[in-house]
C-alpha cells in the first residue's frame, strides 16, 4: 500500500506529517520514502543510521566515431537536441538527453553506445527506533528529477505500507511521486495561497484517479476555507493540526512532534488508524470487485 | 570575409539582437562589400529546447568566419567552436555599425560563452 | 535593466509574500511569477489581464486505434512505460521523445506539439505582471519560465523599465534553473528551521554554479533564534549578503486574506522589516554590473 503525502503549495507540512505519522506507530511494515529529491528533509527528522548510498544515473549516448558515417539519423529522431551533427562532427549534449534511446535504436551502423549521466543518489538507513527511510538526493545543477523519483519508488516493498513524501507543485516531479499511489493525503494550509494550490493538486489527482483525503495543518489560520472546499468536492478531512508556536519550534530543531507533545502523538495515531481503515476497506472492495 | 550578425530586423540599419539562439534574424554580411543576405530564425524562436544548438548549426551552414552577437550561451558556443567559427559577444548597435567596428579591429573574439545556458 | 529572482529552496518560506511587497514598493518594475505550477502572486496583486496566449511545450504521442495493428513495437521501444497493453498512450507518462511514432510500421501514431498552459500579461497599479498557468499535470515548466522571463525582458526594453522581479519556484530542479539563469542577483528567503538551512545550502550551491551574487533574508526569524543565528553564520562564511530578518507576524496571513501585499495591508513589525530589506536589496542591486539588453 502506498500512501503519498502531497500538497501543491510548498511548506505546508508534508514532511512533518510524513515523519510523525511513521513515528506515531510501532509497525515494522511501515517504511518512509522521501521523493522530494530536490530538497529532501525527512532524514533530518528520522535520523537514520548505517546509511547506504547508491549513485543513480541514466543512459546518455556516446558515439563511436570509427563506426559513425555522419548519416544524421540520430539527430533527426532526437526531440531534445541532445545529439547533433555540426561541421561533419557528431556532438552530444548529455544534459539535454531524456534517455529515450531513440538514437541508439535508429543508428544503422550501431555506432551509438551507452554512456551515463549521474542524476543524484538514493540513500537508505534505519533509525534507532527501527524506522526505515529511503530518500533521493538530486545532484545540484541537474534539472531532471522525475527519473530519480522513479528510482526511489522502485525500492518500495509492495507488501508493506509505504509513506511517500512528495515534492511540492503539480508538474512532473509531484506527478511522478503521486503516480500509482493507493491514496494521496494532501496537507493543506488554510490560507488563500494554500487553498489555491490544494485545488490544483486535487484536479491532478482526479486525472491520476488516486483516492484523496485532506489534513489541515495550522488549522486556525483562516478557519473554514478548506472545509468549505472539501465539502464541495466531497473530500474527507482526516485530521486537523492546530497552529502552535511550540510545535513550530520543535519542528525547526529537527525533532519529532510525537516524541515531544503527547497530544500530537494522539492526533497522528488517530490519523493513521483512519488511513488504515480506509485502505483496508478499499482493498476489500477491490477483492470483492475481482 | 563573411560574418553573421544577430539582428532584430532585415537590413543593415536594424539593431543587433542581443540573443543568439532566439535571435529574430541572422544577417550574413560580406565585410568588404557590405553585401548581405537575411536568414530567418523563426523556427528557433518557438523551439521547445535547444535553440542555441540549432542556431549554431544554422550559422555553421552559412560558412561564415565569425558571429557578432550580444550574448552566447555554452551550448551554442560549443557548436560554433566545433564548426571553427569565432564568436564576438557583448556588443550592441546597428548591424552596419558593428560590422564597421569589426572591420576597424575594435572587437575581439570571446574565449568562452558569456552567459549561462537558458537550460531550455 | 536588472533582474532580481527570489527563491528559497524549501517551499512555503514566504517568497511570494516578500516578492509581492517588493512589487508594490518598487517605483518602476515588471514582476514575473515563475512558480508556474503553483502560482500565487496574482492572488495578492490587484491586476487586470491585458493579454493572454497559449503556451506550447513538447509533443506527445497518440495512437490511432483504427490504424494500429497491435504489433507491440511501440511498447517494446518506449522507455517510459507509457503505452498500455491495449495500446493506449498515457499522456502523463509520455516523455515526448517520439520514438514510437518514428518506428511505427503502420504510421499509426500521431506526434504533435501540445498546448500545456496559458500565459498572461496583466497590469497592476505598480507596473506590469507577467504570469502563467501550467495545465494540470503538465510538464515543461522550465521552458514556460524561460518564456515568461524572455517576455518580461522584451517588455522592459520596450517600455524602458529598469527592473524585473521574479518570484521563483521552490526546489533546485528544472524550473528553478530556468528562473535563476542569467539573473543579476538572487534573494533567498529562508526560515530558521533545519530544513530551511539544509535547503538553502543547496540553493546557494546552485547560485555558485551559475555565478550569481546572492542575498539572504530569514523569515519568521524569532521562531528559532538559534537556527537563525546558524543561518546568518552560513551566509557570512559563504559570501552571501545578509539583508535582514522578518519576525513572525499574523498580519502576513491577514494581508493574504485581504488579497493585498503585506506592506500595503500592514504597518506592523513584519511589514517594517520587509521595507528595510527592500532598501538593502536595492542598494545591493546597484552594485551589480549593468548588462547588455
Amino acid at each position: 500500500m502506498i500512501i503519498t503525502i502531497a500538497s501543491g503549495k510548498g511548506g505546508t507540512g508534508k514532511t512533518t506529517v510524513t515523519v510523525n505519522l511513521a513515528a506515531s506507530i510501532n509497525r515494522d511494515d511501515v517504511t518512509v520514502f522521501d521523493c522530494d529529491v530536490e530538497e529532501p528533509n525527512s532524514h533530518i527528522f528520522i535520523k537514520p543510521e548505517n546509511i547506504s548510498s547508491e549513485p543513480i544515473s541514466v543512459m546518455v549516448p556516446k558515439v563511436d566515431t570509427q563506426r559513425c558515417t555522419l548519416c544524421g539519423a540520430c539527430e533527426e529522431i532526437c526531440q531534445f537536441s541532445a545529439i547533433t551533427l555540426v561541421a561533419k562532427r557528431i556532438m552530444t549534449f548529455p544534459e539535454m538527453c531524456h534517455s529515450c534511446r531513440g538514437c541508439e535504436m535508429v543508428c544503422p551502423e550501431d555506432a551509438v553506445k551507452e554512456d551515463s549521466r549521474v542524476l543524484g543518489s538514493v540513500h537508505q538507513g534505519k533509525n534507532a527506533r527501527g524506522i526505515d527511510l529511503t530518500w533521493g538526493e538530486l545532484r545540484v545543477g541537474e534539472a531532471m528529477s522525475p527519473p530519480l523519483i522513479s528510482q526511489v519508488k522502485d525500492r518500495i516493498n509492495p507488501g508493506g505500507i509505504a509513506l511517500v513524501d512528495a515534492p511540492p507543485g503539480t508538474s512532473c516531479p509531484a506527478i511522478e511521486a503521486l503516480r500509482s499511489s493507493d491514496y494521496a493525503l494532501l496537507v493543506a494550509e488554510p490560507t488563500p495561497f494554500g487553498l489555491n494550490d490544494l485545488a490544483l493538486t486535487v484536479e491532478a489527482l482526479k486525472k491520476l484517479k488516486v483516492p484523496t483525503g485532506i489534513v489541515i495543518n495550522r488549522a486556525d489560520d483562516a478557519p473554514g476555507i478548506v472545509e468549505e472546499y472539501a465539502k464541495k468536492e466531497g473530500i474527507e478531512i482526516l485530521q486537523r493540526f492546530p497552529f502552535s508556536r511550540e510545535a513550530a519550534s520543535i519542528c525547526s530543531r529537527g525533532k519529532l512532534l510525537v516524541n515531544e507533545m503527547p497530544e500530537m502523538k494522539a492526533l497522528f495515531q488517530q490519523l493513521f488508524n483512519r488511513l488504515n481503515q480506509l485502505l483496508t476497506e478499499s482493498k476489500e472492495a477491490g477483492e470483492v470487485g475481482k | 570575409m563573411k560574418v553573421v550578425v544577430t539582428s532584430s530586423g532585415k537590413d543593415l540599419d536594424a539593431d543587433l539582437d542581443p540573443r543568439f539562439g532566439r535571435a529574430k534574424y541572422f544577417i550574413v554580411v560580406d565585410t568588404k562589400s557590405m553585401d548581405f543576405e537575411v536568414k530567418e530564425n523563426t523556427q528557433n524562436l518557438n523551439l521547445p529546447q535547444g535553440a542555441g544548438i540549432q542556431a549554431g548549426k544554422t550559422v555553421a551552414e552559412t560558412g561564415v568566419e565569425a558571429v557578432l552577437t550580444g550574448n552566447c550561451g555554452p551550448k551554442a558556443f560549443q557548436v560554433l567552436e566545433t564548426a571553427g567559427i569565432h564568436v564576438i559577444t557583448g556588443i550592441q548597435g546597428t548591424v552596419k555599425g558593428v560590422v564597421e567596428k569589426f572591420n576597424a579591429g575594435e572587437l575581439s573574439y570571446a574565449g568562452g560563452p558569456n552567459v549561462e545556458g537558458h537550460w531550455v | 535593466m536588472k533582474e532580481l529572482t527570489v527563491i528559497s529552496g524549501k517551499g512555503g518560506t514566504g517568497k511570494t509574500s516578500v516578492t509581492a511587497s517588493f512589487a508594490t514598493l518598487a517605483d518602476n518594475r515588471i514582476v514575473v511569477d515563475a512558480d508556474v505550477d503553483a502560482a500565487n502572486l496574482f492572488l495578492t496583486l490587484e491586476h487586470k489581464t491585458l493579454e493572454n496566449s497559449y503556451f506550447k511545450g513538447g509533443s506527445k504521442a497518440c495512437i490511432d486505434k483504427d490504424a494500429c495493428i497491435e504489433c507491440g513495437d511501440c511498447r517494446e521501444r518506449c522507455q517510459f512505460d507509457a503505452i498500455s497493453e491495449d495500446f493506449i498512450i498515457d499522456p502523463i507518462a509520455c516523455e515526448g521523445c517520439g520514438v514510437c511514432a518514428y518506428f511505427c510500421p503502420e504510421k499509426a501514431i500521431a506526434f504533435e506539439q501540445q498546448v500545456c498552459g496559458e500565459k498572461f500579461v496583466s497590469q497592476t497599479p505598480w507596473g506590469p505582471m507577467i504570469h502563467a498557468r501550467l495545465g494540470i499535470a503538465e510538464e515543461n515548466s522550465g521552458l514556460l519560465v524561460s518564456q515568461l522571463r524572455q517576455e518580461a525582458r522584451e517588455l522592459a526594453k520596450d517600455k524602458k523599465i529598469p527592473l524585473i522581479i521574479t518570484d521563483g519556484p521552490p526546489g533546485i530542479g528544472c524550473p528553478v534553473i530556468a528562473a535563476v539563469t542569467n539573473a543579476d542577483a538572487l534573494l533567498i528567503v529562508t526560515e530558521p528551521t533545519l530544513s530551511g538551512l539544509h535547503d538553502m545550502e543547496r540553493v546557494k550551491a546552485l547560485a555558485d554554479q551559475m555565478n550569481i551574487p546572492t542575498m539572504l533574508c530569514i523569515n519568521k526569524a524569532d521562531l528559532n533564534p538559534e537556527t537563525a543565528g546558524r543561518i546568518k553564520n552560513f551566509a557570512e562564511d559563504n559570501g552571501i549578503h545578509f539583508v535582514g530578518e522578518i519576525p513572525f507576524d499574523r498580519e502576513v496571513i491577514d494581508a493574504m486574506k485581504a488579497s493585498q501585499s503585506l506592506v500595503q495591508f500592514s504597518q506592523g513589525a513584519a511589514a517594517k522589516a520587509v521595507k528595510s530589506i527592500w532598501k538593502e536589496v536595492q542598494q545591493f542591486m546597484g552594485t551589480t554590473l549593468e548588462r547588455i539588453m
